[in-house]
């Protein structure tokens, strides 16, 4: 229930450089069907990542290691569409530490902050530079600094905003259910108040 | 900036302002208070287990209506009956609501009950959707029911946890921007047309922090299920949420529902929902504004729900990487126009068009018609009570004379989710909400459009313009 502080992530990245990836393609709606939280690694991009027989392609994310490269470099308006939060749980188990973006679909952005999931969206032109420079070195080591609010890396510096309380939820591992609890007094002065 | 109370305010600031149990600060979001909460099998399992690995009940059962829908066979069975799931997965999900519904004094719409139906359906067909209320959901189409002048989004499992253990979401008030519709729609030109031309417009990411108020003469102009086609797909275009401000055609379709308030209640209701329009001179974040009278049956020719086209204009012919990318998945040329382009499978049904007028603008097109050979097309009502109203006015029989199958009542091959799909490189003309490759089915190429343009493509074997049809039946 407390989840894990997290204040920074370092790591190579790899990219996946489309516009209007939607849930569906970061997990398929055949695999919404669990009941429980399980590991939805294979499940992660999967229509990209396997063949008509349920074995992996020749697909780049096959040779993706998130242990080397846990920051994904992402397109604008990743994470757009449905509301899944099967979406974020399969790129966690998938070994995504933080997805860099210039944009996010806003129900993804909300679902990713609760489960130890940084997204950072930055302006289009440091992410453009972001995106050249990861593709002429893939070594490149990007820093997603969640406490500065700073994306860096060789010769790219750009800052993100994160909703203060994200943040904070992030950076001090703070439980929002937790928050809301106690806040049970406002809330039953509210519904005091109304007819 | 929230406005001060001396300044003009939207409809979406009304309805905002009003549910504030804590308001928002520099540090915190506000606490926003839950009117209604409706849950489904797919995004509530693990919520109703966060609330019993922490020992939590839910704080508001009464403000709290499920059903089940997303992985729900469709197959023909008897009123009641259980039926044959297509998976030992996703008959343990249904059940699992079933046992949590038990379990916590939830009203269920489940196998037994004539109400049960696709969750944005059943919600106002009830009278539980109203105006100026918030609503929520783990369904990013929770915004359908803005229709009502309400503020409705989706949210993820997580804050189902949130809603059911303390009604409240922690929200952030968004942007706001005003979609203007002037004019009026041509004969032939549905809702499900203006909604994919107003998303072609402002892009799948353009509205995204916004919510998005529906005006103007157009708008006004739509019957209640109309605008709830055009609200449900705010959120391909990004958006929190769509409204559209409450008027007579709101009250007239409210007034008489079994949830509704009745008699002296119901018309206080009304003095009350009368007060939720946008001011005049509010400001919002941001106008787009959009001419109906030069619409036409819109079809899409991409992978995301923006590149779509008048159905008689070509793809476009300079592209993007991504465009590129969506054209070859599609298996279409830039600049090809895709009038005669071959269908396999028709689809009917899901949240966005299978109420009642979408099933009789289809039934309308497929009278005395067969489909073309070789053409799957299933129809699949949004509730079991439009099913029947369906049936009383022999709508059933239409479609199954004209050899389409006649379904029970979910959201089947919108989501794919519960044994109906396409079959992979199958193009499947389709009235619900995404063509996101593979959503229908791996590989599955979908071309969403309107019922009737669904209808009239079936009968023609390959995508066709409904005003041909509608012309040669009299209807247009």
């Amino acid at each position: 229930m407390q989840p894990e502080p997290i204040t920074q992530v370092s790591s190579r990245a790899f990219i996946v450089a489309e516009e209007n990836v939607d849930t569906d393609q970061i997990i398929p709606a055949r695999f919404l069907t669990a009941t429980e939280r399980g590991s939805l690694a294979d499940a992660c991009f999967r229509d990209w990542r396997f063949a008509k027989d349920d074995q992996p392609n020749g697909h780049p994310l096959n040779a993706v290691d998130t242990a080397e490269r846990a920051i994904l470099l992402a397109g604008h308006n990743f994470g757009c569409g449905s509301s899944r939060e099967h979406a974020p749980w399969a790129l966690r188990d998938f070994g995504v530490r933080a997805v860099v973006t210039s944009g996010a679909g806003d129900i993804f952005k909300s679902n990713a902050a609760k489960n130890g999931l940084v997204v950072a969206e930055i302006g289009r032109e440091a992410h453009g530079a972001l995106m050249e420079a990861v593709a002429a070195d893939p070594d490149t080591e990007i820093t997603v600094d969640v406490e500065g609010l700073t994306v860096s890396a060789a010769g790219v510096r750009a800052s993100f905003d994160l909703e203060p309380f994200a943040r904070t939820c992030l950076v001090q591992g703070v439980d929002p259910l937790g928050f809301i609890l106690g806040r049970t007094e406002a809330i039953a002065a509210y519904e005091a108040a109304r007819p | 900036m929230a406005p001060r109370p001396s300044e003009p305010k939207t409809l979406f600031d009304k309805v905002w302002e009003a549910h504030l149990a804590l308001p928002e600060t520099g540090e915190n979001p506000g606490l926003l208070y839950v009117d209604l909460h409706l849950v489904h099998e797919v995004t509530s399992p693990q919520a109703f287990a966060e609330l019993a690995a922490r020992g939590l009940t839910v704080r508001r059962p009464d403000r709290t209506f499920a059903t089940m829908d997303h992985s729900t066979p469709t197959t023909p069975r008897p009123f009641g009956a259980r039926p044959v799931y297509s998976s030992p997965a996703t008959k343990k999900q249904v059940e699992t609501l079933e046992e949590n519904c038990r379990r916590h004094g939830i009203e269920l719409f489940g196998w037994d009950s004539p109400d049960r139906g696709i969750v944005h359906v059943i919600g106002p067909e009830l009278g539980l959707t109203r105006p100026g209320m918030t609503i929520v959901c783990g369904d990013s189409h929770t915004s359908t029911h803005g229709a009502f002048g309400a503020l409705a989004f989706g949210i993820g499992t997580t804050e189902v946890g949130h809603v059911l253990a303390t009604q409240c979401v922690l929200q952030r008030r968004p942007k706001t921007m005003r979609v203007n519709v002037e004019g009026r729609l041509p004969v032939g030109v549905t809702a499900k047309d203006l909604a994919l031309a107003i998303i072609a417009e402002v892009g799948a990411g353009g509205a995204a922090g916004h919510a998005v108020e529906y005006a103007g003469p157009a708008i006004a102009a739509l019957s209640m299920e109309e605008r709830m086609t055009v609200c449900n797909m705010s959120i391909e275009m990004g958006a929190r949420a769509g409204m559209i401000a409450p008027d007579e055609t709101t009250f007239a379709f409210l007034r008489g529902r079994d949830r509704a308030p009745k008699g002296a209640a119901f018309e206080a209701e009304v003095a009350r929902w009368r007060t939720l329009k946008t001011d005049p001179g509010a400001a919002f974040d941001a106008e787009v504004t959009i001419n109906a009278s030069r619409l036409s049956p819109m079809i899409t020719w991409g992978a995301s729900p923006d590149m779509a086209a008048p159905i008689d204009q070509p793809t476009p012919a300079v592209t993007g990487p991504d465009a590129d990318k969506a054209l070859r998945y599609m298996g279409f040329k830039p600049g090809e126009t895709l009038l005669g382009e071959t269908v396999h499978t028709v689809f009917i049904g899901s949240c966005t068009n299978s109420r009642l007028s979408d099933l009789r603008q289809a039934a309308a097109v497929m009278a005395g018609r067969h489909v073309g050979p070789g053409v799957r097309m299933i129809v699949v009502p949004g509730s079991e009570r439009i099913k029947k109203a369906a049936e009383a006015e022999g709508l059933d029989a239409v479609f199954r004379t004209a050899g389409a199958e006649w379904r029970e009542p979910g959201c089947s091959m919108c989501i794919a989710m519960n044994g109906d799909m396409g079959r992979p490189g199958e193009l499947v003309v389709s009235t619900s909400n995404r063509n996101f490759a593979g959503r229908q089915g791996p590989g599955v190429r979908t071309v969403l459009a309107s019922p009737a343009t669904a209808a009239a493509s079936a009968v023609a074997g390959a995508i066709a313009d409904p005003r041909r049809l509608m012309e040669m039946c009299g209807a247009a």
